[in-house]
């Protein structure tokens, strides 16, 4: 037995990447960047509010949190409307009493099926990101790419007339991006996209998209779904996160970025949601902390870079 | 290993009781090295016909961006925190991360880290490989991580954990010291090999970071209190035993975790009972030991 021989050939092993995408870069090593105010820590809330069809499309891929039963799945369906309905709400109420400002990474669907919810996200001060066209429109390298380029302009159109602007910025669903994504953002107006978890700090695409790193363990969905832990877990693991990036600001590093993702069916529950305030009027209470949306976050990177 | 036997051979039986305890250099009950796992993942890796390298479609944008983080910024926190408390690492490394990131590398070798291999890529599986192909990837990795850092590798941790029924006998023939596949023992033992002196070098699955955080789905301080529990059991124990504390330091390098990470190293370090070393001076002195019960 014995394998092709090209399984033993790297053509890519080199210095740097084995691709073009980005370029390599320590986070020590790497020109340190301060928030406005002299502030440690970037608290960026990104909340997901998705519509699921209860047809879901396995092509490319079925989205996480989508059907899981034979049709009609009443269960997950309605549940995660109940996310948009009720528990949306709860985090939009709970924004307003910590005075913070978020970004909302909402499908296109939301803004044709329930444009009242668009105009209460703007009408509080918040950021809509470009987040596909329903949760069947997933992104892979096998989706053709006048496919993936019409996705792109389909979510950010139906997003753009519901709030009157254009969404800055793009997150895929389940974060999955073909080789061409990159460039397909750019040429339909995007100026940063939150898919790589590579870094606690933005950085820039070689062609020049910047990349707000959304760090996937630090979600709701990752810690109370996948991990199943309790949200008192969740929220001490937020504040020991903060901890620990607001020390390494101090300790001269530059600011350091702290994503919340939020999942409205996930952390808006009853129950939870004590918690989760609590969370947000420690993490205000913190001289250490910038409460900023992904805007905020892209201006004050590129005023220094 | 005898292919195809049910039992592949490796080793004699020899139970927990009734075993003579030693100490290891400095009348320490426990040696304790901390293995990180330096790696690189491939974008676009070729297919192995045994073993897909992604579970979704190339890129696989969470899978290679969590693994980037290591390179970006785990380690050197993993590391700033190993080094405050006196603790070297034993890299299981992939050798094409000399080419790809050399200063991560350069920085762990300054600390006064040993290397051992796990393979070119974690992204290139042993399965299937005929014996030139694997002493490449062997030949390879001693070269390699000699041009990078000075040092000949000593042991070899599989990529991602793949074998063939020779990796044992071809790394003992090239003069390797021992393995980190083998997770029988909670003491070095030696393997039987066709080519040469090997020692099973314990390693860990079970405090693995990955099974802490991905199998188990513990919370950092849960990991945490798994950690200070093996070691004290392990202390509270017949002396003479090992505890590896395997690493990402894209998972416990990530700001939620790092914190309760430090409190453990800290805790281990001020016990007094741990030789707190590496892999190589572990076999070094295990093998000291048992030349002195042999005489």
């Amino acid at each position: 037995m014995s394998l092709d021989p090209s399984y033993l050939d790297y053509p890519r092993r080199r210095l740097g990447y084995d691709h073009d995408l980005y370029a390599y870069s320590a986070l020590p090593t790497r020109k340190p960047l301060a928030w406005p105010g002299g502030k440690g820590v970037a608290v960026w809330i990104v909340v997901s509010l998705e519509w699921f069809p209860i047809t879901p499309s396995d092509t490319p891929f079925r989205a996480p949190g989508h059907m899981q039963t034979a049709y009609p799945d009443y269960r997950h369906y309605t549940a995660r409307e109940y996310g948009t309905r009720i528990g949306f709400y709860r985090l939009l109420d709970a924004f307003a009493k910590a005075g913070v400002q978020v970004s909302v990474a909402a499908n296109g669907a939301i803004a044709q099926r329930y444009p009242s919810v668009i105009r209460d996200i703007v009408d509080a001060g918040h950021e809509l990101i470009a987040h596909s066209t329903d949760m069947n429109g997933t992104v892979a390298s096998t989706l053709p790419v006048e496919e993936e380029r019409r996705l792109i302009r389909d979510s950010i159109a139906t997003l753009s007339e519901a709030a009157g602007t254009a969404p800055r910025g793009w997150h895929s669903i389940a974060r999955s991006q073909s080789f061409a994504t990159p460039d397909l953002l750019v040429e339909a107006g995007i100026e940063y996209c939150c898919d790589w978890a590579n870094d606690d700090m933005p950085w820039s695409f070689a062609n020049g998209l910047v990349n707000l790193p959304l760090n996937h363990e630090l979600s709701d969905r990752q810690i109370i779904n996948v991990q199943q832990q309790s949200v008192d877990s969740y929220a001490e693991q937020m504040l020991d996160a903060r901890d620990w990036l607001a020390g390494e600001a101090a300790a001269g590093g530059g600011g350091r970025l702290l994503p919340l993702h939020l999942t409205p069916y996930i952390i808006g529950l009853p129950y939870r949601m004590d918690a989760f305030e609590r969370l947000l009027a420690d993490l205000k209470a913190s001289p250490a902390t910038w409460f900023a949306r992904g805007s905020d976050i892209l201006d004050s990177y590129r005023s220094q870079s | 290993m005898q292919e195809g036997s049910a039992d592949p051979g490796l080793y004699d039986f020899s139970p927990y009781r009734g075993r003579k305890p030693f100490s290891w250099p400095g009348d320490k009950k426990v040696a304790v090295w901390v293995s990180p796992n330096l790696e690189y993942y491939e974008i676009d890796p070729p297919k192995n016909p045994h073993r897909a390298s992604w579970t979704r479609p190339h890129p696989d944008v969470v899978g290679y961006a969590h693994r980037d983080y290591a390179n970006r910024v785990g380690h050197w926190r993993m590391a700033e925190v190993m080094s405050k408390h006196g603790f070297p690492g034993s890299v299981s490394l992939s050798v094409a991360l000399c080419q790809h990131h050399p200063d991560v590398v350069a920085d762990a070798n300054a600390r006064g880290w040993e290397f051992f291999s796990h393979g070119i890529y974690n992204t290139r599986y042993s399965y299937g490989m005929d014996e030139a192909q694997e002493r490449a990837i062997i030949e390879d990795s001693i070269r390699t991580v000699h041009d990078a850092t000075g040092q000949t590798i000593r042991g070899w941790l599989a990529p991602a954990l793949t074998h063939t029924p020779r990796t044992l006998d071809l790394i003992a023939e090239y003069g390797l010291d021992y393995t980190c596949d083998l997770y029988h023992d909670d003491q070095p033992q030696r393997v039987k090999t066709t080519s040469g002196d090997l020692i099973s070098m314990p390693y860990s699955l079970e405090v693995n970071d990955h099974y802490g955080f991905f199998i188990y789905n513990m919370s950092p301080r849960d990991y945490a209190r798994t950690l200070i529990r093996q070691f004290e059991r392990l202390a509270d124990e017949p002396s003479g035993s090992v505890m590896c504390i395997p690493l990402h330091s894209y998972l416990i390098g990530q700001p939620h975790r790092i914190g309760a990470f430090e409190e453990v190293l800290r805790q281990i370090a001020a016990d007094g009972r741990a030789w707190i070393t590496r892999s190589g001076d572990i076999a070094d002195a295990w093998r000291t030991a048992q030349a002195g019960a042999d005489a």
